[in-house]
Parts: C-alpha cells; structure tokens; sequence
C-alpha cells in the first residue's frame, strides 16, 4: 500500500493545538446553540411567549414565497416600516416565533467564533498561509452573516 | 475508533437533548392542542381550503424526520439530500422555506458531530480550511443565485441535481485507503496530511493527499450547489475527498461531515437574513432527524446496507423526479 505507512500503537494519535482549540470552542458552541433553540421553541410552541403570527394561522403563509410571506406577515401582524430582513429580528426578538432566532443565530456564529479562535495559535505557529486562509473564512462567514447581500426575486 | 464510533460518542453526549427535545415539543403540542379545540376546529376551516389541522403538518414533519435520519445514517449520506426534494415535493411549504431548513438540519448535524470527529483526529482540520474557503464563499454565490431565481427552475433544476446524485451513487466507489504514491506539490506546501487510528486493524495510518488542485476546483461547484439548493453536501465531499484527493475513507466522511459545518454556516446566513426561516420546520425537522440518526446508528449492526442502499437510492429517485415534474408543471403519480 504505497500511500499508508500504518505502526502498530495503542494510543491515540496526537492532535494539532489549533484543531483542538477550534473542537473545544465548537463544542461549547454548539451545546449552547441546541439548547438555547429548543427552550425557546418551548417557549413558543407552548404559549408562554406570544408570537406574532399565531400558530393555527401558519398554514396561511408557509405556501407561500419567503418574499410574499414577509409581506403578509408585515402587512397582518407586525406592522413594521418595513419587512424583516437581516438582523431586524432583533427588534421583534420578544415574539415567540422571532425568540428561536437566537438559537439559529448561535449555531450559525460558532464557527466564526471557533475561527477567531483559532488565529492566534497559528499565528504563533509561524503558520502564515493557514492564519491568512482562517481570516479570510472568517471574513466570509461575516460578510454572509451581515445581512448586507440582499437578495430579490 | 471509527466514524460509528465517533457518531456513538456524539449519541452518548446529546441523548439527553434530543429526548429533551422531542419531549419538550409534543408537551407543549399537547399543551396547545388538548385543552383548546378550538385550536384544532379553527385551523380546520383556516383559508388554506384545506381541512388539516395546523399541527399535523409539524407532527408528519418530525415523524417523517425521524426516518429520514435513520435511513441518512444507515444509508451513509447526509439528511439534507433527502429532506429538501421529499419535503418541498410532498409537504405545502414553499421550496424558500424547505431550503432554509434543509440548510439548517444539515449545519446542526455536522455542529454536533464536528468536535468528536476533530479530536478523534479522523475529520483533518488541514484539510478542512482550504476546501471550506473555496466551498463556502461559493455556497454564498448558490444561496443567491437559488433566491432570485424563479422557484419553477430552482425546482425542476432541484429535481435534476437529486437525479443526477443517483448516478454518482451507483457508479462512485469508495476506497477505503487510496493509493497515493506521492503527496502533490501544493498539498506539500500546506502540509495537509495527518495520522488517525484504525481501530479495525488496530494500527495509526499516516496519509497524504495529491490532486489538490482539480479537488479544489471541484468544491466550486459542491458549494454552489449547496447554496442553491440546501442539500449539504456529503453527497459529493466524500467522493472527491476519497476518490480524486486520495484521502482515506474514514478521513474523507469525517472531514466531509465537519466541513459541511463551514460551508452550510455560510449559505444558512443568506437565507436567515432573507427570512426563508419558519421556526415551526426547523425545530421539529433538527431534533427528528438528529433522533433518527442516533436510532440509525444503533440499527446499523443489524441492518443490510445494500438494502438500505436500495431503499436511500430508490426515496431519491422517486423524490428527485416528483421534484422534477413539479418544477415543470407535470403530472406525478399523486
């Protein structure tokens, strides 16, 4: 097999600093992210926070195109200046429905976290491509986070 | 410790959410439901024209999420492959949505297994972060182009990609470790090579990957794809990883796992901000497809992979052509 060298070992391999850094970070995140969306789901599904559509009205909207449903929902529930797009969820964030945003966002942000995370080590590495290629993933990830590319049909 | 090994060790530290999880929400189903029939009675008559309970969609959701994750883990692919044209095919929401959520299923699974893969050493953090630079940024590009374009074409186009990974499963072979004379020049460069133990053989493998150049490419089009469609992408990581990169199997489905971590991150952000998110989908969809998993990682001692094979190949067959003839306006067989 000329593409393995494979040794008998009984332990486990070691692993690279900044590749646990970014599990551990990961982990952490993803824990938090889980949990958090299924309380407020909870939270929503049961009543205790309101939404802002309520829930035997959800067949009305989810035929339709995102577009279309922002429009409805805007035009017959939140009566906001304009739809929510981006990061305006925010703003109606005590809604039930919008309150499970949070958990999407946390599971959406850790591996930017886990990113950052993982910079320094790489930079005291001397590991100069990898630190450029973690920055750029970095700025990827929030520039799709920003909200600022808009889409329209 | 292999790939189940690593999808046990994922089921022994989140059994208690995903119980949490499913209790959690037919509780607060029941609660909703139960002592308010009038809940029921008016969504019966809601403007839908349909007499189906509000509810039952969400219900029929998460059941048929729960099976999906068992076939994706027993069938050895990802659950967005099948979630995107079953559900947009046979369930009333809007392909926006189906994508969305698909997106979302497909990024919590790779979360969760992520950090076991990395610290088992299996899934190559080295490896990982070019293929995700290049995949992600074009995910972005996919989600995009996926939104503005007409939902007839995205879905008929839905229906030919989901047709055209049935091919790639029947011909794709798997090389559990390729032969890889010699790493490539640029794979050198970036020392993207790794050990990890395989515990089949007790015994720690030292590999290398060549081709990296034609690899990369490839994930230019993996990630539009994903974007555009909200399927993951495990479909097409792991054969170019193993196939055309050279890189072990158990390394290939790792790595593939967590990088769908990074680039489905990317393509759920614009439909998150474009709104295509109805928490009602996403919640029951991820903790049914994460329960069906773990049950299907425990079915895979008993079960017959090629039959499971069959049945994954045959559900995407009959999805992708139900997708196929929606985007087109054609009749199906109901």
């Amino acid at each position: 097999m000329g593409t393995l060298a494979m040794t008998e070992a009984a332990t486990q391999p070691r692993v690279d600093d900044e590749q646990w850094r970014y599990a551990s970070i990961l982990q952490v995140g993803v824990d938090a992210g889980l949990l958090v969306l299924l309380v407020t789901f909870a939270l929503y599904v049961s009543g205790i926070v309101a939404p802002s559509v309520p829930l035997h009205e959800l067949p009305n909207y989810w035929e339709l195109s995102v577009h279309e449903y922002l429009e409805a929902t805007n035009a017959e529930h939140l009566h906001h200046e304009h739809v929510i797009t981006g990061w305006a969820w925010l703003s109606v964030v005590g809604k039930g429905d919008y309150l499970n945003f949070v958990g999407i966002a946390l599971l959406g942000g850790v591996t930017i976290v886990c990113f950052l995370g993982i910079l320094p080590a790489l930079l005291r590495k001397g590991d100069r491509i990898y630190a450029v290629m973690a920055g750029l993933e970095v700025l990827v990830l929030t520039l799709a986070a920003s909200g600022l590319l808009a889409v329209g049909h | 410790m292999g790939v189940r090994s690593g999808i046990r060790h994922v089921w022994r530290k989140w059994w208690w959410l995903v119980g949490a999880g499913t209790g959690l929400a037919v509780v607060a189903l029941t609660l909703v439901v139960l002592p308010n029939p009038s809940v029921a009675q008016a969504a019966a008559t809601a403007t839908t024209g349909t007499t189906i309970a509000w509810w039952i969609w969400p219900l029929v959701l998460f059941g048929l999420t729960i099976v999906m994750g068992i076939l994706a883990a027993l069938g050895g692919v990802g659950g967005g492959v099948l979630f995107v044209p079953i559900v947009s095919g046979f369930f009333p929401f809007h392909l926006d949505f189906v994508r969305g959520c698909g997106l979302l299923v497909a990024l919590s699974g790779a979360l969760a297994a992520g950090p076991g893969f990395l610290k088992m050493n299996l899934a190559s953090l080295r490896l990982a972060i070019p293929v995700a630079l290049i995949a992600s940024a074009c995910a972005i590009v996919g989600a995009m182009i996926g939104l503005a374009l007409p939902t007839n074409i995205v879905q008929t186009a839905l229906g030919m990609a989901i047709l055209a990974i049935v091919v790639i499963m029947l011909i794709a072979r798997k090389s559990e470790f390729p032969d890889v004379p010699h790493a490539d020049r640029l794979s050198s460069i970036l020392h993207i090579h790794g050990v990890y133990r395989e515990a089949s053989l007790g015994q720690t493998i030292d590999w290398k990957i060549h081709r990296t150049i034609p690899g990369l490419l490839m994930f230019i089009v993996i990630g539009l794809m994903a974007g555009m469609f909200g399927l993951g992408a495990g479909w097409a990581n792991v054969p170019v990883l193993n196939l055309v990169m050279g890189a072990p199997l158990k390394v290939s489905v790792a790595t593939s796992k967590f990088l769908l971590s990074i680039t489905d991150t990317s393509a759920a952000w614009v439909y998150l901000n474009q709104g295509c998110v109805i928490p009602m989908m996403v919640v029951p969809s991820l903790v049914g497809i994460m329960l069906g998993s773990f049950v299907g990682v425990r079915l895979l001692r008993i079960a017959k992979p090629r039959m499971v094979r069959r049945i994954v190949i045959g559900l995407l067959l009959f999805s992708g052509a139900k997708a196929f003839t929606k985007g087109l306006g054609l009749p199906f067989f109901f």
